[in-house]
């Protein structure tokens, strides 16, 4: 055996992928509670997400909602072995930097909460720690991924009990995916080119503002330090890897909406990684026994006669809302 | 030859991934499952339990019957690697278990789960085979610690002075994450067991 020059190398996307992929065939449960920590473990839970408040209660108690309490995140993080995940503000990264240092396991920059920012989402690739993203179609999730998310899940719409806009999230990505496969590499470069499109909004703004023509300069930087011609070089790139692997490059995961175990068994049926639940969960009249419920209907999603008996007597699961109801769409929230 | 992964949770399909390469590196004909089932056990010459969440593994390993059949199976000689949490789950000795959490008791090492810390702790770093001379991309994330080895287990892989696999006859037992590389020479290792 050779002398080996030991260079230990941390926050690399393999590392910050690769966390993703473990929790891959699992449930991800939102709780508020070391109580309710403890209880998402038992049941199986592959990580907990810490919150203040689960997306319904948000939704119903209006306000700006913001990341939770460190103080919370901690307690739960000392309660539970499985990974702790917590949710900043859109565009927040103090909030970001404050909960990489307070050692969650991963980052969700969810439209869930308020956004901080109207014109950008975080640059993850700055970042050790890895991050999750929402997206409601392969424009979303392409751009979060060449921002740095290690991870993405659909948006849905959270806290509504409502499964209808997470699968219309899922069709429209896969549809996205697919839809590739027809295009020439040119073709897709045009694509790679309307997908940027959202990062100009604020120099476009700008120039405006000035007087000045609305045209895309030379080396001029758009995003952090990426002009245009780099971001869209960047999303081809992508775009061209899913093309090969017909599928995201990063974990994709079903939210916003999952309220039964056939919900899950749903996404799952769709091509998805593993679900994230909510207030599916907790706002359910047997917890425990959802939570358990659940798990066992990601595990079995392909197996109908376990889908049946684990749905059985699950007591009331939670109300549920009728999405053209809404007062806030949450989805719309970060392009 | 029919190598299975079991395939409850975690990153089953890169491991399957891994063990395909490595079939067609060695000239092997021969097929991966995924094993979610009882039923899909059988006829398989070796065995992967893959990296994950521990906990949620062999809780879904008891839940579907797989937890005492496949301990049977690794004490009759079957070849089984774990990686990470199937480090875990094959472990005699574990320090930080979660309540209630059960393993196969079947590799004699003593381990501690998440013992680099949390995720943002997680590394890389070239490590050193027994069985081959150039360095392996070590791949850690929230990796267990092996604290002993004991009984017939004998240390295969190291970083620094730190042991970060073993092997005990039929069984290979790693913190890291071979099937993450593109470096298929543990896989290959592994399925040598099964010839």
């Amino acid at each position: 055996m050779g002398i080996l020059r030991v260079i230990e190398q941390k926050g690399t996307e393999r590392l910050k992928r690769g966390f993703a992929r473990m929790v891959k065939g699992g449930v991800i449960m939102d709780v508020t509670s070391v109580e309710q920590a403890i209880i998402a473990e038992e049941a199986g839970a592959v990580a907990v997400m810490a919150l203040e408040k689960v997306p319904a209660d948000i939704r119903q108690a209006g306000g700006v909602a913001r990341m939770a309490d460190p103080k919370k995140i901690q307690e739960i993080m000392d309660a539970v072995t499985i990974p702790v995940m917590a949710k900043v503000r859109i565009g927040h990264y103090a909030e970001a930097l404050a909960l990489e240092a307070l050692g969650v396991d991963m980052i969700d920059e969810s439209e869930v909460l308020t956004p901080a920012d109207t014109y950008f989402h975080i640059d993850k690739r700055k970042f050790n720690v890895p991050f999750v993203c929402g997206a409601r179609d392969l424009g979303e999730a392409v751009r979060r991924i060449w921002e740095g998310a290690a991870m993405i899940r659909t948006k849905g719409e959270a806290g509504t009990g409502n499964i209808v806009e997470a699968v219309k999230h899922v069709r429209l990505v896969n549809h996205g995916i697919r839809l590739l496969k027809h295009l020439t590499d040119d073709e897709i470069y045009r694509v790679a080119e309307e997908f940027s499109k959202p990062y100009l909004k604020l120099s476009m703004e700008v120039k405006e503002r000035c007087g000045l023509p609305r045209e895309v300069l030379r080396n001029e930087p758009i995003y952090e330090e990426y002009t245009f011609e780099e971001i869209v070089e960047g999303i081809y790139k992508i775009l061209l890897e899913i093309r090969s692997l017909q599928r995201l490059p990063v974990v994709n995961f079903a939210a916003g909406g999952v309220a039964t175990p056939a919900d899950a068994a749903l996404m799952m049926h769709m091509g998805m990684d593993g679900v994230f639940v909510g207030s599916g969960i907790f706002k359910s009249s047997n917890p425990e026994k959802m939570a358990r419920a659940i798990v066992e209907a990601v595990n079995h999603y392909d197996e109908p006669d376990v889908i049946a008996e684990v749905s059985r007597d699950l007591g009331e699961p939670m109300r549920g809302l009728e999405i053209d109801k809404l007062l806030v769409r949450m989805e719309e929230r970060g392009l | 030859m029919r190598i299975g992964v079991i395939g409850v949770q975690g990153a089953v399909a890169e491991h399957v991934e891994a063990l395909r390469r490595a079939l067609a590196n060695m000239g092997i004909h021969g097929g991966v499952a995924w094993i979610r089932r009882l039923d899909q056990l059988k006829d398989v010459s070796a065995l992967v339990i893959p990296g994950g969440e521990s906990t949620t593994i062999s809780k879904l390993m008891c839940k579907n019957g797989l937890f005492d059949e496949v301990k049977r199976l690794g004490g009759e000689g079957l070849p089984i690697m774990g990686t990470c949490a199937g480090l875990i789950v094959l472990a005699k000795r574990v320090v930080g278990a979660a309540s209630g959490q059960r393993f196969l008791e079947l590799l004699d090492v003593e381990v501690q789960r998440n013992a680099y810390g949390r995720q943002v702790d997680s590394f890389e770093a070239p490590i050193t085979l027994s069985f081959s001379p150039d360095p392996f991309p070590g791949i850690f994330i929230r990796a267990p610690r092996i604290l002993k080895v004991y009984g017939r287990a004998r240390p295969i892989a190291f970083y620094r002075e730190e042991v970060v696999g073993v092997e005990q006859d039929n069984l290979l037992g790693l913190t890291f994450h071979p099937e993450l590389s593109n470096d298929t020479r543990v896989h290959e290792y592994f399925i040598e067991k099964a010839k």
